[in-house]
């Protein structure tokens, strides 16, 4: 069992490398196209929140299926989306400023998309720093507050995107819907009344 | 030793279409279309060139050399001709060159001249053509999404062919329109830009003789994705000005609205230069990516056109919103 899971998370380490692998050899092999800087960020920021909204799925799925072991990957889907968004970021910094820090710190005031992924990337920082068992334990309840903070760097992530596109809206308007329902199994209406009429009825118990 | 490539006009007969069949064609249309649509009958295949594979390209034979070209060195016929913005075939830089190519008839093609001129009519694209000589023109590209290209295009100046149509006094400016046609421009299916797509130059500006006619890149007939057969090229502006596939030529009294202008007119306005110290609302236009190179380089006021097109706008305010 130890064993299989051990195998099964290479496997999936190895499957969100797939995107890096595939990124570096169309740049190598020209099938970026003629700019392959715009294809690294498009690409980088693309996985990036694809992985960030994975991530999320975990518990959902996890709740709909009955798979307690999916609960085993959510940490690395989580250091994987940090992992792009990271190269995303370096792109912007690398190629669009040659690492300028003033320029940079200039595109990040005047434009309100780049604040906005700033924002995204700033937050995602502490949630990565805090992913070991160790800060888990030491946090304790206050982890879980914490990492609620990815639904809002989800959140502005999609938004960060909405902002950047001249017209085409298709494809931010999938990963708001992904994002929407994503919050709605979260929200699990059903099962928040249920517990609050409980803990009600414990009150009354008890007084 | 001056080896005389065939020219556009040495064409086989056999595959040009002929300007009786072209307007046999129009009055067989014209009569088609009260019976049927029109887009279902077969003589449309029948007379009509696409340009499928791009090296099946007509060369262009001579040309003559500009002072107007620049020496810096050119992108290669594989950068222009597969990164390119025409939302007619979808809004991916890639679509253009998968769409465009099988799609766009090219052949037979015509352009209407209307509004304030002495010579309105239609005009066969071979008779708009052939009277001048083709030129060479290496210009800068500089799109408003920060990236930009040199390109050898070649083309007529605008200049001589818009004189033939003699505007009146009243012209002051010109409007520019693109096909519509959602048979051979699919993404006009969808209304994510109110088609056709149409734009617009001051008249000054259409003399200039920067602006030209493009007709091909490379000594090689235009390629569908880059706006066959016909599209104008105006170097001091941002490429969205440079419309593709003319079809309509109006001149005005009044400022016509360009189609960008009409559906964000708080991010573009109707001069659209170069310019880098005003930036577009949502990012800096102060530096560009020439495509294939990895980092930025500073943009040039007038796309570095600047000695050759600034009179056109001595005492405007060029950073107020009016003259974006
Ligand atoms: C959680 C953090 C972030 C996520 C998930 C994210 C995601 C995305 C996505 C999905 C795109 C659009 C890709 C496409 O068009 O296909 C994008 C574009 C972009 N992002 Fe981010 N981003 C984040 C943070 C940042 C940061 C911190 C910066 C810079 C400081 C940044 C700068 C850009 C730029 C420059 C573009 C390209 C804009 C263009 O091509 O017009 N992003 N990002």
């Amino acid at each position: 069992m130890v064993r299989g899971l051990l195998l099964a998370k290479i496997g999936v380490f190895l499957l969100c490398l797939i995107p890096l692998v595939i990124m570096g050899s169309a740049v190598v092999t020209g099938a970026a196209g003629p700019n392959p800087v715009e294809y690294l960020s498009h690409e980088t920021g693309q996985w990036g929140l694809r992985l960030l909204l994975l991530t999320l799925a975990v518990s959902p799925l996890r709740r709909l299926t009955g798979w307690a072991w999916l609960i085993r990957f959510r940490r690395m889907l989580g250091l994987f989306a940090f992992f792009y968004v990271c190269c995303h970021f370096l792109v912007f910094a690398v190629f669009d400023h040659s690492l300028g820090l003033p320029s940079i710190l200039e595109d990040i005031v005047k434009r309100p998309y780049i604040l906005v992924g700033t924002l995204a990337f700033l937050l995602l920082i502490p949630l990565a720093i805090t992913s070991t068992n160790s800060m888990m334990r030491r946090l304790g309840r206050r982890w879980k507050a914490l990492h609620r903070f990815s639904y809002l760097i989800a959140a502005l992530a999609v938004l960060h995107f909405f902002m950047l596109v001249k017209v085409d809206t298709r494809e931010p308007l999938i990963y708001a819907g992904v994002l929407a329902a994503l919050l709605l199994l979260r929200l699990r209406p059903g099962q928040w009344l249920a517990r609050r009429t409980a803990s009600r009825r414990e009150v009354q118990k008890e007084a | 030793m001056l080896i005389r490539r065939p020219r556009r006009s040495d064409v086989k007969p056999s595959e040009i279409t002929s300007e009786s069949i072209y307007r046999r064609r129009r009055e067989f249309m014209k009569a088609a279309g009260t019976i049927a649509a029109g887009s279902l009958l077969a003589p449309q295949w029948l007379f009509s060139r696409t340009l499928d594979d791009l090296e099946q390209l007509r060369d262009l034979g001579e040309l003559k050399p500009s002072p107007y070209s620049t020496d810096e060195s050119p992108n290669s016929f594989s950068d222009i001709t597969t990164y390119n913005n025409f939302y007619e075939y979808g809004f991916g830089k890639d679509d253009p060159a998968r769409h465009a190519p099988g799609l766009l008839r090219v052949e037979p093609w015509s352009v209407e001249v209307t509004g304030e001129c002495e010579k309105p009519g239609t005009y066969a694209f071979e008779d708009l053509v052939k009277p001048h000589r083709l030129e060479e023109r290496i210009y800068r590209f500089r799109c408003v999404e920060a990236w930009s290209m040199v390109i050898p295009w070649v083309g007529i100046p605008m200049v001589n062919v818009l004189k033939r149509f003699q505007p009146t006094s009243r012209a002051r400016y010109v409007e520019f329109v693109t096909l519509m046609d959602p048979e051979q421009m699919p993404a006009q299916r969808r209304p994510s830009l109110p088609w056709p797509y149409r734009e617009g130059l001051r008249i000054d500006e259409a003399m200039h003789p920067l602006s030209i006619f493009a007709v091909g890149v490379y000594g090689k007939e235009m390629p569908a994705q880059n706006g066959a057969p016909i599209r104008l090229v105006v170097p001091w502006k941002y490429g969205f000005k440079s419309s593709k596939s003319l079809v309509k030529i109006r001149f005005t009294e009044e400022q016509p609205l360009n189609t960008w202008q009409q559906i964000t007119p708080e991010e573009y306005g109707f001069y659209a230069n170069v310019n880098p110290e005003v930036d577009h609302p949502r990012w800096s236009q102060a530096r560009e990516r020439r495509v294939g190179s990895f980092f930025r380089q500073s943009t040039q006021m007038f796309n570095g056109y600047r000695e050759e097109v600034a009179h056109l706008y001595r005492g405007m305010d060029l950073r107020s919103r009016e003259y974006w």
